[in-house]
């Protein structure tokens, strides 16, 4: 026989794209979807809410992770970029201006988890590679691009004067 | 002043909000007081429900109600979810109601909707349904359909959902006159497309109102919203269909599945709206399968290699119920199994046997992928048997472009025969063997080179685009000094209608590309809509926004010639402004506004026709017929079974270009998803029929690491004849020959026939054993 849920909250404390937010959040939440429903930063996808697509891709504490595999409890004191975070007000990323400039995207629906994985990948390798390129985003499905275009995009960044950080 | 966006490669106007996370999905809209769905499905292939009980759910916390056959019944019955197109007498015994009524025919199918406060408790509940079932036998294979121990349907006494069978010209003549016959069973795998974006739908009823609005309809939403009109009883003009950003559809995404009437029924029933968003489980056993089929195909031929004709059975596996495609995938199947070559006499026979899996819809080229993987195939098994060079094979019999347009024959069903519309398909092919350097790579073909084993594929292939529904339509409305809006009928799923529809508002009408802003995705904005799939969203909306443009352009010049009181053909409009042909000051006579002023419903000028608007529906019951070659070099890794792809060209003509940035970026997409198809992916199940592919660890997408650089040449020898822009469709060809190509080049590679996809390395493994025992 089943029993009734019982949820159980803690309150969370943390920081978003250099916003602070306080919440009570049910423990079993992910931070997807905290950052989604509760945040309205609905700009970070799932695409299969188990750790394999990548389009949940946002970076804790400066790492890439995917939120749909963490709980948002999780992420009290962290200091979390989403992709909303990446452009300053209107001026958009490099990065973002590379994946247009190199029609990097179709649907769109990957977008977000490929800028935020290739932002990491490029803060921990500032110049790659094309091989070291598609290794880092190995992790990454896109449906629509065959990701020539979004290997493109990077190297492109990567050859441009020092990527701004997120957020800066 | 001629204009020239068409033909430009320009960057997409709608990049930016995807860029920076402002997309609106349809998991993005979020409603007040909305409720969350989840779907109870079946974990049997083949089962009579022997009850449903459903009351430790309802008292579960959060839960807002529980729907089963039940409560439905009244509503839908005798009206199971329709076919969408080419329906054929008999088929119809076989379709879907939104949730099992007595029995269920695969794992995966609905049995009951949960809603609750949150998708987590909805899901929570779902444990609170309890479902007896009886099992009963599975049938797995069209094998087993076919022998019909165990009945999908009982009260129909047969699996055999459809058969056509028929030929053209003189087939035992042909086999009768051949120096060579082979025959060869092949068979293609089950698997799908898999957008990164999983479907679902929100609902929200007005009951006051009684207007009914749903986001995340796609693809086809006119022809959905007339089937929900129909299974709900509601006038179709109380349903709004809104779509949002669509990450993805590739044939799969759209179709009216049973969750397209249930969360809007559930939305009305408990007055709330809901929401219902799939996880991937879900779409890997409830969105329709595509591919599965097996082929006897029996060649004849000259010694010389000159085909003379062709025999196949196809066998298509079309899963626990005939869904909105009918039977058009194995139709296609043996509608251009032909394919580019000569063959004037072809016989074929197509059974569409019911199985214990999901069913069976498109993917894209639906039907070309497999044909051409068989026909391929055989014509380089042919190739091998004859001595000759199976290039030089494919160039003696395909159809020369002197013979275009070709009439190939009534191949369908229905009753019309299909023409080739135009194309150099030799040229074609010669192009993509001189972008790969097949002269030399040939050399490397079987041979063992650095611990692997190297081989050289080759295919060639046609599909038929831009038809599916006979028109497309489009409003073209000036708005304002610098503003034109354009109203499409299609909806868009990522491919980039915003900015290539544009293209071709701007050159038809005459002003800046700046000034046009294309609207799409809500069934209010047209009356009528055919959809996005068969490749025609360019043939027919683009042609149709062009000819709405042009229309409205002549009116521009009519009213300004009036008040400029001169012969219209003495204006000319470009760039936004009326300027006079002669004497030209080359200044302009009048902006776009004053225009706009002049044809306003007060103003003397207007002849008649308030505001500066247009509608134009282009009508098209003919097919055009892009048409390419791939060439592919890899090498296999007899240790682990993996396949390297060094070197990929794809030659391909689709007639003008509107945008060659966005045509190369859906070629080179489909191709990629092509590789993945062919070399991972498979919706494999038991021989209970239990689904083994549940997530993206058994079901495995193509990554960086796997697709390999694609040498694209985009050729424009044969513009479409039958339609204004020249175009032909371009979204799906990519995809079409890569099963054969990549299957060719691993038979070379090896020395082993590829009869079976995928060729994952598991099999290839077994390739590999035959090699050895060979």
């Amino acid at each position: 026989m089943t029993s009734s849920y019982r949820a159980v909250t803690l309150p969370i404390k943390l920081t978003v794209n250099g916003k602070e937010y306080q919440s009570s959040v049910e423990v079993r939440k992910t931070l997807a979807d905290f950052l989604r429903d509760e945040l309205g930063l609905t700009g970070t996808h799932l695409g299969c809410e188990h750790g394999v697509c990548g389009a949940c891709t946002i970076l804790f504490n400066g790492d890439a992770v995917r939120s749909c595999l963490m709980l948002a409890v999780q992420a009290d004191g962290a200091n979390l970029t989403t992709v909303e975070g990446l452009a300053q007000e209107e001026e958009l990323h490099p990065l973002q201006q590379a994946f247009q400039e190199n029609h990097a995207l179709q649907c769109g629906f990957c977008t977000p988890g490929m800028l935020m994985t290739a932002y990491a990948f490029l803060q921990d390798t500032p110049s790659p590679t094309e091989e070291q390129v598609k290794e880092g985003i190995s992790g990454n499905i896109c449906r629509c691009t065959g990701y020539a275009p979004i290997i493109q995009a990077i190297l492109q960044t990567s050859k441009e004067p020092p990527v701004r950080k997120a957020g800066e | 002043m001629a204009q020239t966006y068409i033909g430009a490669p320009i960057r997409r106007e709608e990049d930016r909000r995807f860029l920076t996370g402002q997309g609106q999905f349809v998991d993005d809209v979020k409603l007040p007081n909305m409720l969350h769905a989840a779907i109870l499905r079946s974990p049997h292939p083949h089962a009579r429900i022997l009850s449903i009980d459903a009351t430790a759910a309802l008292e579960m916390d959060g839960v807002a109600g529980v729907i089963t056959f039940q409560d439905i019944k009244d509503t839908v019955v005798p009206r199971p979810i329709p076919i969408r197109m080419r329906t054929y007498v008999g088929i119809e015994r076989f379709l879907q109601y939104p949730l099992a009524e007595d029995k269920v025919r695969y794992v995966g199918e609905p049995v009951a909707l949960v809603v609750a406060e949150t998708r987590y408790l909805a899901e929570d509940a779902l444990d609170g349904v309890e479902v007896s079932y009886d099992p009963l036998p599975p049938v797995v294979n069209v094998w087993q359909s076919m022998q019909e121990d165990s009945l999908l349907f009982e009260e129909h006494g047969t699996n055999l959902a459809y058969e056509f069978a028929s030929s053209i010209g003189d087939v035992d003549q042909a086999f009768r006159e051949a120096d060579y016959t082979h025959k060869e069973e092949f068979r293609c795998h089950r698997h799908t497309a898999n957008p990164l974006e999983t479907r679902g739908l929100v609902a929200s009823y007005a009951s006051g109102r009684q207007e009914l609005t749903v986001w995340g309809e796609t693809k086809v939403p006119h022809f959905n919203r007339g089937v929900l009109a129909s299974l709900l009883q509601m006038p179709e003009h109380r349903i709004h269909f809104i779509e949002p950003d669509v990450g993805g559809g590739f044939g799969v995404r759209g179709e009216f599945y049973p969750e397209n009437f249930l969360v809007p029924f559930a939305a009305i029933k408990l007055g709330r709206p809901v929401k219902w968003i799939e996880d991937r489980l879900e779409h890997l056993i409830s969105a329709n399968h595509s591919r599965e089929h097996v082929c006897e195909l029996e060649v004849a031929a000259k010694k010389d290699g000159t085909i003379l004709g062709m025999r196949t059975k196809i066998y298509g596996a079309l899963g626990g119920y005939v869904r909105t495609h009918g039977a058009s995938v194995p139709v296609s199947t043996a509608a251009m199994l032909t394919g580019p070559y000569l063959i004037p006499n072809y016989e074929w026979d197509v059974k569409c046997l019911l199985t214990n899996k999901v069913g069976m819809g498109t993917f894209s080229a639906p039907g070309r992928y497999e044909s051409c993987f068989f026909r391929e195939r055989m014509l380089d098994m042919m190739a091998e048997d004859l001595k000759i060079d199976p290039t030089q094979l494919r160039l003696k019999n395909l159809i020369p472009p002197t013979a275009m347009p070709y009439e190939l024959g009534r191949t369908r069903p229905e009753d019309y025969s299909l023409t080739y519309d135009s194309g150099d398909y030799p040229a074609v092919l010669k192009k993509a063997l001189e972008v790969i350097d097949y002269e030399n790579l040939k050399l490397t073909g079987g041979q063992y080179k650095d611990g692997r084993f190297h081989g050289v594929g080759v295919a060639s292939f046609v599909k038929s685009t831009g038809t599916g529904t006979p028109y497309e339509g489009a409003r073209v409305v000036v708005t304002g000094p610098d503003q034109v809006a354009v109203y499409l009928g299609i909806s868009t799923l990522g491919q980039g209608h915003e900015t290539v529809m544009a293209q071709i508002c701007a050159d038809g009408l005459g002003v800046p590309m700046e000034y046009v802003a294309v609207y799409h995705g809500d069934t209010d904005l047209m009356p009528f809509g055919g959809g996005t799939f068969a490749s025609r969203g360019t043939t027919l909306a683009g042609n149709a926004v062009y000819g709405a443009a042009q229309r409205l352009r002549e009116k521009i010049l009519r009213i300004s010639a009036g008040y400029l009181d001169v012969d219209p053909n003495d204006v000319e409009f470009a760039q936004g402004h009326v300027y006079r042909k002669t004497p030209s000051s080359g200044e302009p006579e009048l902006d776009l506004n004053q225009v706009l002023e002049l044809a306003g419903p007060a103003s003397k000028y207007n002849q008649g026709e308030m505001g500066l608007e247009s509608t134009h529906y282009f009508h098209s019951s003919q097919e055009c017929y892009p048409c390419g070659a791939h060439a592919v070099h890899l090498a296999v890794d007899p240790e682990t079974g993996q396949i390297e792809i060094l070197k990929y060209a794809i030659a391909e003509d689709v007639g003008h270009v509107i945008n060659p940035l966005l045509l190369t970026g859906q070629v080179v997409g489909a191709a990629a998803q092509g590789v993945g198809a062919t070399i991972l992916e498979e919706l494999v199940y038991d021989d209970e029929g239990q689904p083994l592919a549940g997530s993206f660890m058994d079901y495995l997408l193509p990554t960086s690491l796997d697709i390999p650089a694609f040498d694209v040449a985009i050729l424009d020898l044969a513009p479409s004849p039958i339609n204004p822009l020249g175009v032909k469709g371009a979204g799906e060809i990519g995809i079409v020959a890569t099963g054969a190509a990549l299957s060719n080049a691993v038979s070379n590679a090896l020395g082993v026939q590829v009869t079976e996809l995928p060729l994952s390395p598991n099999k290839i493994k077994e390739l590999l054993g035959r090699k050895t025992q060979a």
